[in-house]
């Protein structure tokens, strides 16, 4: 295991901020979190740059979802900081990190299966007029530009989205987080459940979000998908970053083994 | 369901696509006729009954329908709310005997003005109401089923302190106005389900608070998680599912022109029914406040018909709990129609 929270390998250099003139959005420093005895974060560090994909490799228990937990706002950090754009804050909720720009696909979904599509991603940011009325038809007209600026295909608006198929629901709950995001996307597995054609729709997906300046922080533990998108993959063991590199053909095998173990270090 | 959102058509003008949108408007109107089931139910009980019996539709009958009905209708109406959120409310029918023993008491001590009466009642059901939803929301006993059982019993138990276990006789003009007497024909206490539902059905269908309270039931994490206040949503239901007991009792004891601890007994099991007759689920997040009062005109209209076929009075529970049954089961073969329905449709649409 090397020093962890300190960058392996390559040092952050600007180069790393892949797109020019690219300033850090988010900077986690030292983070730590520990339930009872178990030490779930030790100590790890990450930033990414504006516009950057960076993706979140390792197996399970490997401290991704409670790394991201506490980028969302779910979890406190027992030790660390949390920075955005420069400004260090202390999340209280999912909700306090909505309000400042941080979307999150959790792996669940969180979609109302009971209600429509339109409900589902206005879900608490409902147009209203006078007295909370709801101005259902801006918000139907709305989420058909939102779907189809992110070609969305959903053949009908008003279905529950309960009855709609694996892939049109993952969509949906991207969508969401997409169009109200303004710094930070950031998902849990957003593949796990899909087949072939779905998960290339969903990586579109996120492809496109650096042309308007959002960064992704995209948990996996399947290489080949985040390979196509990410700009960066960042390793997690135990706890503990233990290392990052490119997701390219060259480093492919390195990162492999970083995942389950095989070795640590440098890249 | 609250989305009146319009479905968007296909945008292609291709054979394909137009075939779709047909196949989806058929599929639309199979899915609104589903949607109609209890009012189906309805409407055959009604044609049973005239078989049967040449006094089911005489005004002096519909009269008695619709003001035997309207107790049940309200209280299930307030009942809605609670279970949209996927909690239940076992206390609302001792809310109101509650409710009635309070205005009566009040009404023989110490004021003869309706007004006064009436806001007592209703605030005896909100504030019984606020208790239910605190003890579940902030003392975080979360079990509505727990929490009202117990509370159940402590309004019961209040009822026969305050009475003395004794009738309490001589309400407010006002308050026996509203409980029994009608317009034209049509009862008062008919007309305050109209304007108390019609209230319930805007802030269920079109406000962002109804919306809220559909989403706590269908899936209160990701409530929380979009940042939608569940707790207060919860405890708002609960108050407005006081207040209506507390109206429900205005009714009651004007029924009556009196107040009594043994009123409104069992009162909440007929509005449950009555809630799930008319299509909501008890896990929450589905129900209709026009398909609760069906269910509520649904009962109303079994104990009628029973009465006039002088069926034996013991019959009645029996009757009423096999309807029931029956609209669950019913509402099982309607679900899986209605998912094939759905399934077929986004199937036929391409995509």
């Amino acid at each position: 295991m090397t020093a962890s929270g300190h960058e392996v390998g390559r040092p952050p250099a600007v180069g790393e901020l892949r797109r020019a003139g690219a300033e850090p959005v988010l900077e986690v420093e030292g983070a730590s979190k520990s339930f009872g005895a178990v030490a779930a974060l030790s100590d790890v560090s990450l930033t990414l740059a504006r516009g950057e994909i960076v993706a979140l490799l390792g197996d399970n228990g490997a401290g991704k979802s409670t790394l991201i937990k506490c980028v969302s706002g779910a979890h406190r950090l027992d030790r660390g900081t949390v920075k955005l754009a420069g400004e260090t804050l202390v999340l209280r909720s999912p909700m306090h990190a909505r309000q400042h720009g941080i979307e999150t696909v959790y792996q669940d979904l969180s979609l109302f299966d009971n209600l429509s599509v339109a409900a589902n991603l206005f879900a608490g940011r409902e147009l209203t007029g006078y007295a909370g009325w709801l101005r259902q038809r801006a918000m139907t007209t709305r989420v058909a530009q939102m779907l189809d600026e992110l070609e969305v295909n959903v053949p009908n608006l008003s279905a529950p989205v309960g009855l709609l198929s694996g892939g049109q629901r993952q969509a949906i709950a991207v969508a969401r987080a997409v169009t109200f995001a303004s710094r930070l996307v950031i998902l849990d597995e957003p593949t796990a459940a899909l087949g072939v054609r779905e998960t290339r729709n969903v990586l579109r997906l996120v492809k496109r979000l650096p042309e308007r300046g959002i960064s992704v922080l995209i948990i996996s533990h399947n290489l080949e998908q985040v390979a196509a998108v990410a700009d960066r993959v960042v390793v997690m063991r135990r706890g503990t970053k233990v290392g990052e590199a490119p997701p390219d053909a060259e480093h492919h095998d390195r990162i492999v083994s970083l995942i389950v173990g095989a070795q640590s270090g440098p890249l | 369901m609250p989305d009146a959102e319009l479905a968007v058509s296909a945008s292609g003008g291709s054979a394909r696509a137009r075939s779709a949108v047909v196949a989806r408007h058929g599929t639309g109107l199979a899915l609104r006729a589903l949607a109609l089931g209890p009012l189906l139910i309805l409407a055959a009980l009604w044609v049973l009954l005239s078989i049967l019996s040449p006094y089911v539709f005489t005004t002096l009958n519909i009269t008695n329908l619709l003001q035997a009905s309207s107790v049940v209708a309200i209280l299930a109406t307030g009942q809605l709310l609670i279970i949209l959120t996927g909690a239940i409310d076992l206390s609302a029918g001792a809310v109101v005997a509650l409710a009635t023993v309070v205005g009566a008491k009040l009404a023989q001590s110490t004021t003869h003005s309706g007004i006064a009466v009436i806001a007592a009642m209703l605030a005896t059901g909100a504030t019984v109401g606020l208790a239910n939803g605190l003890l579940i929301e902030k003392a975080r006993l979360g079990s509505s089923f727990v929490v009202t059982l117990g509370m159940l019993s402590i309004a019961t138990g209040a009822a026969y302190v305050i009475a003395d276990g004794s009738t309490i006789t001589g309400l407010p003009r006002l308050v026996d106005h509203v409980g029994s007497d009608d317009v034209g024909g049509v009862p008062i206490s008919a007309l305050v389900v109209l304007v108390f539902a019609a209230v319930i059905a805007l802030l269920t269908a079109r406000l962002q608070w109804g919306r809220w309270i559909y989403m706590v039931g269908g899936n209160r994490d990701a409530g929380e998680r979009v940042g939608i206040p569940v707790r207060a949503v919860s405890i708002s239901v609960f108050v407005l599912g006081g207040l209506a007991a507390g109206l429900a009792g205005v009714i009651q004891a004007g029924l009556t022109d009196s107040g009594t601890a043994s009123s409104g007994f069992n009162a909440e099991l007929d509005a449950i029914s009555a809630v799930v007759i008319g299509g909501a689920t008890l896990t929450g997040g589905r129900g209709t406040v026009f398909g609760t009062l069906v269910g509520a005109l649904i009962l109303g209209t079994i104990h009628n018909g029973l009465n006039l076929l002088s069926v034996n009075l013991n019959w009645e529970p029996i009757v009423l709990g096999s309807v029931l049954i029956l609209a669950i089961a019913a509402d099982r073969v309607r679900a899986s129609l209605e998912t094939r329905l759905r399934l077929r449709a986004a199937a036929g649409s391409g995509s």
